[in-house]
């Protein structure tokens, strides 16, 4: 993935956080998304290990030693965020408080399922807070690459691996398109510039609707 | 009434946990994690230690002292992903890992603080983690019951504490250390500044006292370990 295509997804998926969303970004990619966020958008990020209210990545030489986010990055805190405990950052989150979570895939699925944890045999270091993220945001959408580092298709019918949350994918962003989850089945609803129909749905693991008209470009 | 005075020496809080001990150890990553109390547990050296803390901190650091010390026989996290020797010993079968959903693992914890011996959830319905868990039919929907996490000892950092052990946590050092402090029979918190009774006024405190068992000062210096890690 070139350096354009993915800050056009990252900039893509910005758009879609709102002033006046809860918004957790997950581990990786998803946490680049922040600064993609308009400066004087009034959002609250939330970061699992216990604050509502992250101001953005601490400038070199200004960390301070207790703040990170749950992928251990420096942070500051906005004015008006608050730090809490654990208990009370899951209680935001199954508590039905997150408008909206950004999170990262192994393997994404036409039905909305999400695999994320756990390639066995291979990669099992814990589920961290993916499984209630997932669960439990008002929405979530996934940020990855449109296929592997062999070129797979990583928007599955199914997915194969075992999965995070059952159903729980609203819209994928990819550096190829957005593609949103309907009960009908997998919505391509924007693709990026400079990217052909043939060459999405070639990299696409699963049948693709496409509405009549002119598809709009990211 | 005065307050107990409840500062002791770090040996001595230390010198109580024995083989096959239940520990808890609080922090998120290096914010919170209390390493001189680890640092000490290490040379008292008790063996079989079932451990209970959100992350595995890195290798070289923290609970990886635990683990390459050959003190652990369970491990119960949410992740172990920063550290490889971690996972090289679940995986060769030193360790034993029980992995819990991060929520669900502060909700076990918090539960058991609270006199309680479990709550339902339908956290993990559908997926592997579900494998193996009571289910309880609630108004025609299957959930999961999840059991309260009991511990003997809690290993807790603090920023701030007064001497009867009202303590306050700093930013996001916060995260399992409230929680853990209720949790076990015997808390033992290390707080980087000790004050006097009235130091921290009444809403100010984040664990109250009676959570407290004993109270260790942390040197002036802290080591290395508690600082800004370059990466």
């Amino acid at each position: 993935m070139s350096s354009s295509a993915k800050d056009r997804m990252l900039a893509r998926a910005a758009r879609d956080i709102t002033p006046g969303m809860t918004v957790n970004l997950g581990i990786g990619l998803p946490t680049q998304v922040m600064n993609f966020v308009a400066a004087d958008c009034p959002v609250c990020l939330h970061s699992e290990n216990g604050i509502a209210g992250v101001g953005g990545l601490a400038a070199p030489g200004h960390a301070n030693r207790n703040l990170i986010d749950a992928g251990g990055g420096y942070i500051t805190c906005a004015p008006g965020g608050s730090f809490f405990d654990s208990a009370v950052s899951f209680a935001l989150v199954r508590g039905g408080r997150l408008d909206l979570t950004l999170l990262g895939a192994f393997e994404v699925a036409a039905n909305g399922d999400l695999a994320n944890w756990i390639i066995p045999g291979k990669f099992a270091a814990g589920v961290g807070g993916a499984i209630e993220l997932a669960q439990k945001a008002r929405r979530v959408g996934v940020l990855t690459t449109h296929t592997d580092k062999h070129g797979n298709p990583k928007i599955l019918e199914r997915c194969t691996l075992p999965l995070t949350a059952v159903g729980c994918v609203h819209r994928i962003y990819t550096d190829m398109a957005v593609c949103d989850v309907r009960p009908d089945g997998l919505h391509l609803v924007e693709i990026a510039e400079g990217v052909t129909l043939a060459e999405v749905r070639d990299a696409t693991g699963a049948p693709l609707i496409v509405a009549a008209g002119p598809m709009p470009i990211f | 009434m005065p307050a107990l005075d409840k500062s002791t020496s770090m040996a001595e809080a230390i010198a109580q946990i024995g083989d096959g001990a239940r520990v808890m150890i609080g922090g998120f990553g290096v914010p919170g994690t209390p390493f001189c109390l680890i640092e000490e547990l290490v040379r008292h050296g008790p063996k079989g230690l079932t451990i209970i803390k959100n992350d595995a901190n890195e290798a070289g650091m923290g609970v990886d002292w635990l683990l390459s010390a050959g003190m652990v026989k369970r491990l119960i996290t949410s992740h172990v992903g920063l550290n490889g020797n971690a996972i090289r010993m679940m995986n060769a079968g030193e360790i034993e890992v029980e992995f819990v959903a991060q929520g669900i693992l502060a909700e076990r914890i918090r539960i058991a603080g609270a006199g309680l011996k479990g709550f339902v959830s339908d956290i993990g319905m559908g997926t592997l983690l579900a494998e193996g868990k009571q289910r309880l039919e609630i108004d025609g929907a299957t959930y999961l019951f999840e059991p309260a996490i009991e511990a003997d000892f809690a290993l807790v950092h603090a920023a701030r504490a007064d001497i009867g052990g009202n303590l306050v946590y700093e930013a996001t050092a916060r995260n399992f250390n409230p929680l853990m402090a209720m949790a076990a029979e015997c808390t033992i918190a290390e707080a980087e500044t000790i004050v006097p009774i009235g130091g921290i006024g009444p809403d100010a405190v984040h664990t109250p006292a009676p959570f407290v068992d004993h109270l260790v000062a942390l040197p002036e210096q802290l080591m290395e370990v508690y600082g800004v890690v370059k990466r």
